[in-house]
C-alpha cells in the first residue's frame, strides 16, 4: 500500500478512477490550477500562511475529546473523537476552503464560486471570501434553500450572492452543474472553490492536501492519550472529503482499519439513500470516472438522506480507489441509526454532532461492537449539529405545536 | 446511409460542400422532444429545409455544457422515458434521409451503455459519428479502439482556451470534422458570434486537414454567414430546439424548424 502515498498519477488518477471528464474549455484552467497548485505546496510562504490562518483564524489544532459514556454502547470500545466542530465555521469544511482562498488569491482570481448542499461549504468559502477580499457567489439547488434557510442567511450576512438552482433535481449535484456552467463562462476572474474531494483532477487531490491535517493531528493526539495507534478510525462520507483528511495519514499504517459511512438513507434496498460505492456502480459523473447512484442508461440518479451533507449521488474518486484495494471499507448507515446516534452522543457526551458526523458515530457504534472492549477507535466528528436542529426537532418532535406554527 | 469504403457518410457531405464552395449546415435537436416519434419528425423536417449534417443529441441528466434552453427539453424527454435505443432510433429515421448523421452525447450513458455495444448500434443505425462534449482524447482509449473498429467518426471540442498544443493533439484524435466552440460558455443563442472563434479556426486549421465547423451561440441567417466566412461548418442547437419549443402544436414545429433551416441554409451559402 505504500504506493498510495504518491497518489494519484500524474494525470490524476487513481487506478483507474479519478482523471478529467470536462469539456476542453475547462481544461486550461484545471492545468493553471494544477501548476499553481504544485508550487505552493512546495512553498514555505504559502505553507505559512495557510497554518497561520489554520491555527490563528480556524482555530486549529482541533482537540481530541475522549467519550467514554457513549463507548458504553459501543461494546465497551475506547472512543477518541476528533473534535472538527470545534473550528470557526463549525466543521472540517474551512480547511480546504482556506487553502483554496489562499491559491485564489495567488493565482491573481478576483471571484470565487461554490456549490452548496447543506450550506457548510457555502458559510465557510463566504467567510474565507470575507477574510480575504473576494466576490463570492454561491450555487445551491432551490430545494436546499428552503431546507436550509438559515445558513442562506449566514451567507448573505456574510456578503456572498447565493443562487437558487431551480433545474433538474434542484440539489446540490445541479448547483454543481450550474457552478460548472459559470465556470467555463468566467474562467479568467474566477475560481470554483469546490467543496469536496471530489471532481477533476486536481481537485481530489488538493482538497485532501488540504484536509490531510485532519489525520496528522489525531495520530499523533491518539499515540499521546493511549500510547498506540489507534484500532480502526471512523468517519462519514459524502463527497468524501472529512473521511479522505481523517484517513489519509494512516493509509501507511496496516494494523489500522479504515471505516468509510455513507448515507444509507431509508435502507440501501429501499433505493432511497446516498450509498454510491455500496449501493453504486462505476461510471463518471462531474468530472470522474468513481462509483455514482445511476440507471442502466447512465443517467444520475437522485439521492436521498437526512443529511443533506452527505445527499450526493456520487464520491471521490480516491474513496473508490480505497474501496477497490480494499484498503477502506465502506458500509451504509441508514437515517434512523444515524439519528439514535445523534441522541446519544448529545445525552451522553454533551456534545451536538450534525447529522453527517452522527453517520460515523453510528458506525463507530457497529465496529465497537465488533472489535470488542481493548479497542481504541478515532472517530471524526466533522461539525458541529446547530444547523441541524430543525430537522432534529421534527425527528425527534420536540417542537411544540405552537412553535411548528411560526 | 453509410459511407462509402473508408470514408463515413460525413465526410462525403463536407467534402461535397466545400466543393460547392459552401460551408455545411449542422443542426441539433435532442432525441425524445417533444417524443422520439417528434423528435424524428422534426430532423428530418430539418433536413428538408437545408441541413447536410444532423447531431441527434442524448438527453443527459446532467448537461454542464448547455444552457436553459437546451436544458428544458431535455429535462422533459427524460421525463418521459427517452433512453439511449430510441437515440440509435431516431440516428436510423434520420439517416434514411441521406443526412450525414451523429450523435451528440455525454460520456457516462456512452460508457453506462457499453462502449463497444453503442459503437457498434450506431455504425448499424448508420451513424457516421460523435461528438463527445466532456470527453478529452486524454481520457478516450477505449473509445478510440472502439469507434476505430466501427469506423465512426470521433469528434472532439476544441476552445478559445486551448493552447496551440492541446489543439494540435485534439485534432490529431480527431475524425470527420474538429468542433470549434466559438465562446467560453453553454450553448445557447447570442446576439454576437465572438469574434475570437475565426482565430481558434485558424489556430485549428494550422494543425489539421480535417474541415473545422463552429457551435456555440449561432441562431440567426447573418451570423450563419458570418461563420461560413471562416469555417466549414455552421452548428446550430439551442436556435431549433427554441423553436419546437415555442411552437404551440407539434405540426407548427415541424413548419417552424424547417424554416429555421431554409434560412440558415441561405445563410451558409452567403459567405
Ligand atoms: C459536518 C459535515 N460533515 C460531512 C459532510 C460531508 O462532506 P464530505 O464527505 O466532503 O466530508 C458535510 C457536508 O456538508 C458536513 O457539513
Amino acid at each position: 500500500m505504500s504506493s498510495t502515498a504518491q497518489l494519484p498519477d500524474p494525470s490524476g488518477h487513481f487506478g483507474v478512477f479519478g482523471g478529467r471528464f470536462l469539456p476542453e474549455a475547462l481544461i486550461a484552467a484545471l492545468d493553471e490550477l494544477t501548476a499553481a497548485y504544485e508550487k505552493a505546496k512546495d512553498d514555505p510562504e504559502f505553507q505559512a500562511e495557510f497554518t497561520g490562518l489554520l491555527r490563528d483564524y480556524a482555530g486549529r489544532p482541533s482537540i481530541v475529546t475522549e467519550a467514554p459514556r457513549f463507548a458504553e454502547h459501543a461494546g465497551g470500545a475506547r472512543i477518541i473523537l476528533k473534535r472538527e466542530d470545534l473550528n470557526h465555521t463549525g466543521s472540517h469544511k474551512i480547511n480546504n476552503v482556506l487553502g483554496q482562498a489562499i491559491l485564489t488569491k495567488r493565482m491573481g482570481k478576483t471571484r470565487v464560486i461554490a456549490e452548496t448542499g447543506a450550506g457548510q461549504h457555502g458559510v465557510a468559502t463566504a467567510t474565507a471570501c470575507a477574510l480575504l477580499g473576494l466576490e463570492c457567489v454561491v450555487y445551491m439547488g432551490e430545494l436546499d434553500t428552503q431546507r436550509q434557510a438559515l445558513n442562506v442567511a449566514r451567507m448573505r450576512v456574510l456578503g456572498a450572492e447565493v443562487i437558487p438552482v431551480a433545474i433538474g433535481s434542484r440539489t446540490l449535484k445541479d448547483a454543481i452543474n450550474e457552478a460548472l456552467r459559470d465556470w467555463v463562462a468566467n474562467v479568467d476572474t474566477t475560481h470554483y472553490l469546490l467543496g469536496t474531494a471530489a471532481g477533476a483532477h486536481p481537485f481530489p487531490a488538493m482538497v485532501r492536501d488540504f484536509v490531510r491535517v485532519i489525520s496528522v493531528e489525531a495520530r499523533q493526539q491518539v499515540l499521546d492519550l493511549t500510547g498506540k495507534l489507534p484500532d480502526a478510525v471512523c468517519a462519514c462520507v459524502g463527497g468524501g472529503s472529512n473521511a479522505i483528511g481523517a484517513f489519509h495519514a494512516f493509509i501507511p499504517d496496516e494494523g489500522v482499519r479504515l471505516y468509510g459511512f455513507e448515507a444509507g438513507g431509508d435502507g440501501v434496498e429501499t433505493g432511497r439513500h446516498a450509498a454510491s460505492i455500496t449501493g453504486g456502480s462505476i461510471g463518471v459523473l462531474h468530472g470522474a470516472r468513481t462509483y455514482l447512484l445511476q440507471d442502466e442508461y447512465g443517467q444520475t440518479q437522485e439521492s436521498h438522506s437526512i443529511s443533506a451533507g452527505l445527499d450526493y449521488p456520487a464520491v471521490g474518486p480516491e474513496h473508490a480507489w480505497l474501496h477497490q484495494t480494499g484498503r477502506a471499507i465502506y458500509r451504509p448507515i441508514d437515517d434512523a441509526p444515524a439519528m439514535e446516534a445523534f441522541r446519544l452522543l448529545c445525552r451522553t457526551e454533551g456534545i451536538i454532532p450534525a447529522i453527517e458526523s452522527a453517520h460515523a458515530l453510528a458506525g463507530a457504534i457497529e465496529v465497537g461492537r465488533e472489535l470488542g472492549p481493548d479497542a481504541t477507535i478515532l472517530v471524526n466528528l466533522s461539525g458541529r449539529g446547530d444547523k441541524d436542529m430543525h430537522t432534529a426537532a421534527k425527528y425527534f418532535d420536540l417542537l411544540d405545536a405552537e412553535a411548528e406554527q411560526s | 446511409m453509410t459511407g462509402t469504403g473508408t470514408t463515413t457518410r460525413l465526410t462525403e457531405v463536407l467534402a461535397a460542400a466545400r466543393a460547392d464552395n459552401r460551408a455545411a449546415l449542422v443542426g441539433y435537436l435532442p432525441a425524445g422532444y417533444p417524443s422520439v416519434e417528434g423528435s424524428a419528425a422534426a430532423m428530418r423536417a430539418m433536413v428538408e429545409g437545408g441541413c447536410d449534417i444532423i447531431e441527434v443529441g442524448l438527453p443527459y441528466s446532467d448537461p454542464q455544457m448547455d444552457g436553459p434552453v437546451i436544458q428544458r427539453a431535455v429535462e422533459h424527454a427524460l421525463a418521459h422515458g427517452t433512453n439511449t435505443h430510441h437515440v440509435i432510433d431516431n440516428v436510423r429515421a434520420v439517416a434514411e434521409t441521406g443526412a450525414a448523421t451523429l450523435v451528440m452525447s455525454y460520456w457516462n450513458p456512452i460508457e453506462r451503455y457499453g462502449v463497444e455495444r453503442f459503437a457498434s448500434e450506431l455504425a448499424a443505425a448508420g451513424g457516421s459519428g460523435v461528438i463527445t462534449p466532456d470527453l478529452i482524447p486524454d481520457e478516450a482509449h477505449e473509445w478510440i479502439a472502439a469507434t476505430d473498429r466501427h469506423r465512426l467518426d470521433r469528434i472532439f471540442l476544441v476552445a478559445l482556451s486551448s493552447s496551440d498544443e492541446r489543439v494540435a493533439y485534439t485534432t490529431r484524435h480527431c475524425g470527420g470534422f474538429v468542433y470549434a466552440a466559438s465562446v467560453m460558455g453553454v450553448t445557447g443563442a447570442r446576439a454576437s458570434v465572438s469574434t475570437l472563434a475565426g482565430d481558434l479556426v485558424a489556430r485549428t486549421r494550422a494543425t489539421t486537414d480535417l474541415p473545422v465547423c463552429v457551435g456555440l451561440g449561432v441562431s440567426t441567417a447573418a451570423q450563419a454567414a458570418e461563420v461560413a466566412g471562416y469555417a466549414d461548418g455552421v452548428i446550430v442547437g439551442s436556435a431549433f430546439v427554441r423553436a419546437l419549443l415555442d411552437a404551440p402544436n407539434e405540426r407548427a414545429g415541424l413548419d417552424a424548424v424547417r424554416a429555421l433551416a431554409g434560412e440558415l441554409a441561405e445563410g451558409v451559402r452567403k459567405r
